[in-house]
Parts: structure tokens; sequence; C-alpha cells
């Protein structure tokens, strides 16, 4: 633990060129994932708050439940469409991060609409008088939710982020874990572990939950900020 | 509307990662190759030379013949001669090259409850550790070491997996992590022996049993066909893999070394 | 607050629209399970003025407005605005709940927010801020406002959508006495503007200030509807009596 401690110093102050190479990518992929799982998630995770339709119950139902995918099985399904042989294999995409992207994006996505569905429910059963009074369109109902929950919002895509960052299983299946291409945090993590460098393999992790933390300190502190200006 | 708004910066989002360089070529491999630092040594060499990107997936042998079946890769470089021989006659390789070559060792803690330290005889030896009970973790997931190894119960008339969850132990899991499991365990493993030169976390455990010629653990490398994979590299899987039985890409096999020790014996033949 | 006459708001009551009073109210039921509030409920109501709505608690005050002004279904029965059924014409009502429901946003940009929704001016916020004396807190988080601001700009808010019918659910129920006149002066501008104000109240000092006619609820019915010059000095059914009087009405 101690050696691992220094380890993770040295290696920082070193500036190791690989090791900044892997935490961008493990950023890149992974801030990416999130953004575009809250672009998917977030309209249907309102669609599922507000709207009254039939299977309504077994959407909800099933986006609760995909919470609990595993990595690995999107890992599995994302290899197995992204593959020369499958039917996006023309794509030329396996191997790459956008394929870790694409992968990660789907594990977060339900996470990102199930939480928000109920940030969202909840605000709208506040507002909902209010709206129908004001005869808001869906749209404009959508709009707004989202607007006035974009704090709560916030930290419900930093749960999609933490989820993404950590994970191994989805991003070494389609990623391949390849130096200098695809290798980020959690995969390296993995490669040092099953070659018996555990000082190295905690090391990493423990930069990973610094950079972790700087994310999820950022994300505060601009909450804060626009939180004193604009809302109480 | 909205939707469409989504799509666009999904597009975007996307289109930012990372395409594939031109000229570049995947392999896929065995653990042992990568994780013994071995293509970090080759590569640059090779690369030096030809402006050809080599990227490697390290899996395990059975995975890797599969993603290769797949299409996703450019040259397979695995240990398992006898699938090697299936996936070329089945098309989806030019041609299988012997490589290079180590050996398989079983290795234990310093205790050594089965008493088959300094044994040279694998089939004797695996017929202790069954009779003590001794626990064996076995890596249980169709790689080249455990094809290597099940060959090897058989030779020896056992069945081990008849005590699975007893004193055989199969983690379905790397060589790595196989190791990292049955060093816990207190647990015989067989490795091949780059991964345990190269291994870090080897604790009071040795090698017990060596130098059993039916522990011979010989690599091939095979071009993915181009005939039945269109979108592979031919050209420069081929240069790679010509330059890998080369005179001077066996050299550098050879020339490669972790703590004074030699890991891997090229044996390419020679024309 | 600024003088009401002084100011100009940009409204135009009901223009070049089919009209939606007087209002007709036939045998309206309303059950939840197997519990009625409202037992055959008819009404009529006049093209102007205040009408105060007084009832003892659970007599279904807060449920009349939301039916008639449509957010609620009815059992069975009628209502009609002129020719139109309440979910047609919500959009030229507007109602002020008894507890504001506030963006989490500016004072200003709740009031934008509702300019927007309904495609008006947006310069109208300005007018609309100094009419209900909140212009110097356009800035301030609307969710940091007092109980009376908090429900001045839900009246701003309102009237921005340029109502010919303005409900109004207990709006003052837990303000103090300044804020109170505040808010009835800004309602009674409105009703002197020709804005339909049907105003749900317990408050029977600031029912006898603002009403021009008073309906009485009991027993899920009308049991009154007379003009206020005659409610409050007689009351004709014996429940708005004993109401007036203090007592427990049930």
């Amino acid at each position: 633990m101690g050696e691992a401690f220094s380890l993770a110093l040295a290696l920082v102050f070193s500036g190791d060129a690989d090791l900044l190479e892997i935490v961008l990518l493990s950023l890149r992929v992974s801030v990416t994932a999130s953004v575009l799982a809250c672009l998917f998630g977030l309209p249907l995770g309102a669609l599922i708050a507000i709207g009254r339709f039939p299977g309504r119950n077994a959407v909800l139902i099933l986006v609760n439940s995909l919470m609990g995918l595993p990595p690995v099985v999107v890992g599995l399904l994302v290899y197995l469409h992204l593959s020369r042989s499958g039917p996006l294999g023309f794509l030329g995409l396996l191997y790459t991060p956008t394929a870790m992207i694409i992968a990660q994006t789907i594990l977060i996505a339900p996470i990102v609409a199930a939480l928000s569905r109920q940030v969202l429910e909840d605000l709208h059963t506040e507002y909902a008088d209010q709206f129908r009074s004001l005869c808001l369109t869906g749209t404009q109902t959508v709009q707004a939710l989202l607007w006035d929950a974009r704090f709560s919002l916030l930290t419900v895509g930093l749960a999609g982020f933490g989820r993404a960052v950590a994970e191994v299983g989805a991003v070494i299946i389609v990623g391949g874990n390849i130096d200098h291409l695809t290798r980020v945090m959690t995969t390296a993590i993995a490669l040092e572990t099953s070659k018996g460098e555990l000082a190295l393999a905690l090391a990493l992790g423990m930069i990973l939950l610094v950079i972790a933390l700087g994310v999820n300190a950022a994300v505060q502190s601009v909450r804060l900020t626009a939180m004193r200006q604009a809302y109480a | 509307m909205i939707a469409r708004h989504i799509a666009a910066v999904a597009v975007a989002l996307v289109a930012g990662g990372t395409a594939w360089a031109q000229d570049s070529i995947l392999v896929q491999s065995t653990t042992s190759t990568a994780n013994s630092g071995l293509y970090d040594y080759l590569l640059p060499i090779f690369q030096n030379e030809t402006d050809i990107q080599v990227n490697v997936v390290a899996v395990g042998t059975g995975q890797a013949i599969r993603n290769a079946e797949n299409c996703d890769g450019d040259v397979l470089l695995v240990h398992a001669k006898a699938s090697e021989e299936k996936f070329v006659a089945a098309g989806f390789g030019t041609a299988r090259t012997d490589l290079m070559y180590n050996d398989f060792v079983v290795v234990g803690p310093a205790a050594d409850p089965a008493g088959v330290a300094g044994m040279n005889d694998i089939q004797g030896a695996l017929a202790k550790i069954s009779e003590a009970a001794a626990p064996f973790a076995s890596r249980g997931d169709d790689s080249g070491t455990h094809k290597a190894e099940m060959r090897l119960w058989s030779s020896a008339g056992i069945d081990p997996t008849a005590a699975s969850g007893e004193w055989y132990r199969e983690t379905g899991s790397g060589m790595g992590a196989t190791l990292n499991t049955g060093i816990g365990m207190g647990a015989y493993v067989m490795t091949d022996r780059a991964t345990w030169i190269s291994f870090n976390n080897k604790q009071d455990y040795v090698v017990a049993v060596e130098g059993d010629p039916d522990m011979f653990n010989q690599y091939g490398v095979i071009p993915v066909s181009p005939a039945k994979c269109p979108s592979v590299n031919a050209d420069a899987a081929k240069i790679f893999a010509d330059w890998l039985v080369s005179g001077e890409g066996q050299a550098a096999i050879a020339a490669y070394k972790v703590s004074g020790q030699q890991l891997f014996f090229p044996n390419a033949p020679e024309n | 607050m600024p003088d009401a006459m002084a100011m100009t708001l940009p409204f135009d009551v009901g223009a070049d629209s089919p009209a939606i009073l007087p209002l007709t109210v036939r045998d309206l039921v309303l059950r939840f399970g197997e519990a009625t509030v409202l037992d055959g409920l008819s009404l009529d109501l006049g093209p102007t003025g205040c009408t105060i709505v007084l009832g003892p608690n659970g007599s279904g005050k807060s449920l009349l407005l939301k039916l008639l002004h449509g957010l609620l279904q009815p059992t069975s029965g009628r209502i009609a605005w002129g020719n139109h059924a309440p979910s047609e014409i919500t959009a030229r009502q507007a109602l002020v709940f008894q507890k504001p429901v506030l963006l989490r946003r500016s004072v200003a940009a709740n009031i934008d927010f509702v300019l927007k929704a309904r495609g008006r001016d947006p310069s109208a916020r300005r007018t609309l801020l100094e009419h209900v004396g909140l212009a110097h807190k356009a800035n301030q988080p609307a969710r940091l406002l007092s109980g009376g601001e908090a429900q001045r700009l839900a009246l701003a808010r309102a009237l921005a959508t340029e109502p010919e019918v303005l409900f109004l659910d207990e709006p003052t129920a837990s303000l103090d006495p300044a804020s109170v006149l505040a808010i009835e002066k800004i309602v009674g501008d409105a009703r002197a503007r020709g804005v339909r104000i049907i105003f749900v109240t317990h408050d029977v000092s600031q029912a006898r200030r603002m009403a021009d006619d008073v309906v009485f609820l009991h027993g899920g019915r009308v049991a009154e509807h007379s003009p206020a010059t005659d409610f409050f000095p007689e009351p004709r059914s014996a429940a708005a009596r004993d109401y007036l009087d203090g007592k427990i009405v049930l």
C-alpha cells in the first residue's frame, strides 16, 4: 500500500508520457460517453417521467433493470456488432476509442435515464398543475423540467461518468487494450495486475481515484457557483 | 426535432474518435508474448524499418483464434499448434509458420504439499498432485496453455475436471489472473516460462516441475487470409510475419531477456 | 407599489375570440372512489366582476376551480364557458395556486418563460414586474422571495398570459396583512380591466372587500349564490349563516 502510494506519486510527478496518454484517453472516452448518454438518456428519462403511454411501466422496469447491465455483456454485444464479421463491421470501428465510447454510452445511458426519470418525475409532480394551467406543450414541459432540474441532473451525469470511468469489462473487449491506441486506466490496471505488478496496478488505481475526485470536484464547484447565482 | 439535434451531436462526438492509422495491422496474440514485454522490445525494431504500425490485442489463444476468424485481426500469433492448423485448413490463415518456443513449467509453493518439487516427469507429477488432492489452479479458458494442460492430464490418464471445485480449480481467467489466484490459495499452476519469469507477484512460489519434453511450448505465426477476410491489410501482415521469421526477426527474439534470462527461443524454419 | 392606474398593461381582453362567458354549470358530480366531493352542483356566472367562492374545508372549492379550468374531468355533469368545454379554453384562463409554484430561476426568467411559451412580446416583462412591485428583484432567484412576493410573482405570471378569467385559490392564505392588501389591489386592478375573477377564500373580511357576488358551497352543491350586498348582511342559507357566525360547518 505504501509502496503503491509512493509509486503513484513518482508516476505523477515524473510526468510519465505514457501515463498522461492513458489518463487523457480515459477522460476523453468516459466524458464523451457521459455526454452522449445524457443526450439519449435525459430525453428518455423525461419521456418516461411525464409521458402516459401504453407500456410505460414495462419501459420503466426495463430501464431500471438495464442499470445493472454487466459491462462484459455490453462489451460482447458491441463487439459482435462492430466485428468485421458483424453487421457494422464495414465501419472498421472495432479496437478504436470510438468503439469504447459506444460501449460505455450503451452501458450508462440506462443509468442516466433511470435516475433522471426519478428526478424529473418528482419535479413534475410539483409543476404539473401549473404547467397544465399554462397549457405548455410536451416539448416546453420537458425543456422546462430539464432546465429546472439541471443541478440534480448534473449529479446524474456524474453517476454515469463514475460508472464509465471505472468499468473495464466493456472497454477491454471492444478496445482491446492496445498500447498507445485504446489503453485506458482500467485496462492498464487489469494488465498490470495480470503481470503481477500489484503495486503499480494499485498506484494506477489511486491515480484513477484522484482523477474521479477531480472531475467531481470541478463539476461540484461549477454547480455551487451556478446555484448561488440562479436558484435557491 | 430534438431527436435530430441529438443525432447530430452524437455523430459529432463519436466522429472525434481516432480512426485507424493508414498502414497499420492488428495482431491477435496470446497473452504471454505481450505480458512478458516481447512486443515492447520487438515492435520498435520492426517499425523502425517499415512504417507499419503494429497494434496488439492480447487475449487467450482460443479467443485470439475466434477473433481472427471474425476477421478482427491481420495476424494471429498464438501457441496451440493443432488449433492453428485447423484455422489454416479452414481457410482463415494463409500459412502457419513455427516462430519460436519455450516451455511450460508447473510452479508451486515452497511447502510443496504434493512433493513434486524437482520432478521432470510431468505425468508423474500430475498423478502425485491428483493423489494428494493438492490444490491446482487451471486457466479453464480454452487458451493455449489450458489446451496444453488438458493434453498433459489426459496423457497422465487423469480427468481432473471430476474434482472441479475441490482440489482442481478452474479460474476461467488469463495467465496472470490465474497465477494471482493460484498463489493466493496455495495451488500449483502450470504456466509458460516467459510469463513466469516476468511475473512480479511470485511470493514464495518456485518452479516445481520442468524439463519434460512434453512441456514443449511452440508459438506459431499466421497471416489472416484476405480470401476469407477482404478487410485485412494482407500486404502489411505478410511483411510483419515474414520479418518475424527472417534472420533479423529471429535474432531480435533471441536477444530479448528479462532478468538476464532468454524467454523465447526462435525456431522458424530457414529458407 | 406603483400606482396601477398609471400603468398600461398589454391587455386586450377577449379580443376577437368567441365569448367564453357567461358560465353555465349543470349537475356537476365529482367522485373519487367512494368519496363524493361534488354532488350535482349547478351554477351560473355572469360575464363580469369578482365572484367569491366560500365554503367549509372539504366542500370542494379548489376542485371546483380545477374543473372549471379544465385541469380535472368531472364524473358527470356539464360545464360550458359560452359554447366551450373547459379544456378547450384553458389557455384563455389563468390559475394562481395557494402555494405559488415558481420555477427554479430568477424572478425575470419566471415571467419570460410564460411570455415565450405564449409567444408574447418579451418587453411586457418590465411592465408586469413593475405592476406587482417586483421590478427591483428581477434578477433574484424566485425561490428566495418572501411568501407575499412569491404570490405577487405568481400573479404577474398569470397576468402575463393575458387571461380572460383569473382563478385564485386562497392566494393570501398564509400572508401578512400588507401582502394581502397588495395582492387584493392587483386582483382589483385586473377586475377593473375586465378580467373575470373567480376567487376562493376562507377570509370573510377579504370576501367582503372583494366580492361582487358570493357562491357558498356546502354538501357538494351550491348552497347559496347571492350578490355580495345581499349575502353578507343576510345570508339565505342556514349553512352560510353558521359559517359567517364562525360556527363549525360540516
